[in-house]
């Protein structure tokens, strides 16, 4: 018994350090797939956040962008990107919260150090399309992947493409574009 | 053996039965709660038929062009599934036949007759339209 113990703790070992190490800038996995590193980026635990804003889009994690971008945001709920979203006050406090408390500068995960990295003089960023490292992740992909593929239609659509978006795990082997396939670069 | 077995059967029929009419009932509550408030803020009994004419009605978007309706995004069908014109994230059929959540919560009725008159009408709802709409939903 002590022994089986003593084997499985040594044998634990070489497979966490496997576990940890990481190939290039975009994974989140490791090198085992059945090893799984903290994602990429915070999922999104708050109910509340997910029902209110996630009934109309995708639930952005907050770790997207800076605390300011939030607040900005939070501010002009009744023209939101062309749409009303306005919540109830008692609701919209408790998002603000959340957001606020997990925005990108707050986060240790690693994509939300990229985008903090990445603002220069964007203070407040609106859209996490326009962020540097956003761009920089998503420059080599034409046009027709995107906007003249109806099936995605814009970058904002996260998770039509990152099959693990709303885990918050954003790597490379888990990209598929509809009506293209796994995407490789 | 058997006589203990149809009793089993007949708890679970009875059960079933009972929660189907309580939920029922739930549904049907919660929106007779909301239409009864409309009348108490001056709406006139509803009309389905005024709300099934303005479901399809179109207007202005962003650049003053006709495109707007209901059916923009919840499509002409209301017990088919939508899509938002927008993110195109899938919107579930409206229809409380189809879909037995709909109209089960009064802040939610609320809330979406806010969001979406504003988007569609450019302003918030009467009670009158809201009365008609919710009438118009229920029966489908």
């Amino acid at each position: 018994m002590k022994r089986a113990y003593w084997f499985s703790m040594i044998a634990a070992v070489p497979l966490l350090t496997l576990g940890s190490l990481s190939f290039g800038d975009d994974d989140d996995d490791g090198v085992l797939k059945f090893w799984k590193k903290q994602p990429g980026i915070a999922p999104v635990i708050n109910p509340l956040y997910k029902e209110e804003c996630g009934s109309c889009h995708f639930a952005y994690q907050p770790g997207w962008l800076p605390e300011q971008s939030w607040r900005d945001m939070m501010s002009n709920l009744d023209s939101h990107f062309g749409d009303n979203a306005e919540v109830n006050p008692a609701n919209h406090q408790a998002i603000l919260d959340y957001l606020v408390n997990n925005s990108a500068d707050k986060s240790d995960h690693r994509r939300s150090k990229k985008i903090m990295q990445s603002l220069g003089s964007l203070t407040a960023p609106q859209r996490i399309t326009e962020t540097g490292y956003f761009k920089h992740e998503h420059d080599e992909i034409p046009d027709s992947l995107v906007e003249k593929n109806d099936k995605v239609a814009s970058l904002s659509h996260c998770n039509a493409c990152h099959q693990d978006a709303e885990q918050g795990s954003f790597s490379e082997g888990n990209i598929k574009i509809p009506g293209h396939g796994k995407w490789d670069d | 053996m058997k006589r203990s077995s149809s009793l089993v059967m007949y708890t679970v029929l009875i059960l079933s039965a009972m929660s189907v009419s309580v939920r029922g009932l739930a549904y049907g509550s919660v929106a007779s709660d909301v239409l009864a408030g409309y009348q108490q803020s001056g709406a006139q009994p509803p009309d389905p038929e005024r709300a099934r004419v303005m479901w399809t009605e179109k207007y202005p978007d962003d650049n003053g062009k006709n495109t707007r309706s209901c059916a923009s995004c919840h499509t002409e069908n209301l017990r088919a599934a939508g899509k938002h014109v927008r993110t195109n994230k899938a919107i579930e059929p409206l229809a409380p036949s189809i879909n037995r959540e709909r109209l089960t919560d009064a802040n939610k009725i609320e809330k979406w007759f806010k969001r979406n008159c504003k988007w569609t009408f450019g302003r918030e709802c009467s009670a009158q339209e809201k009365s008609d709409f919710l009438s118009y939903i229920l029966t489908q």
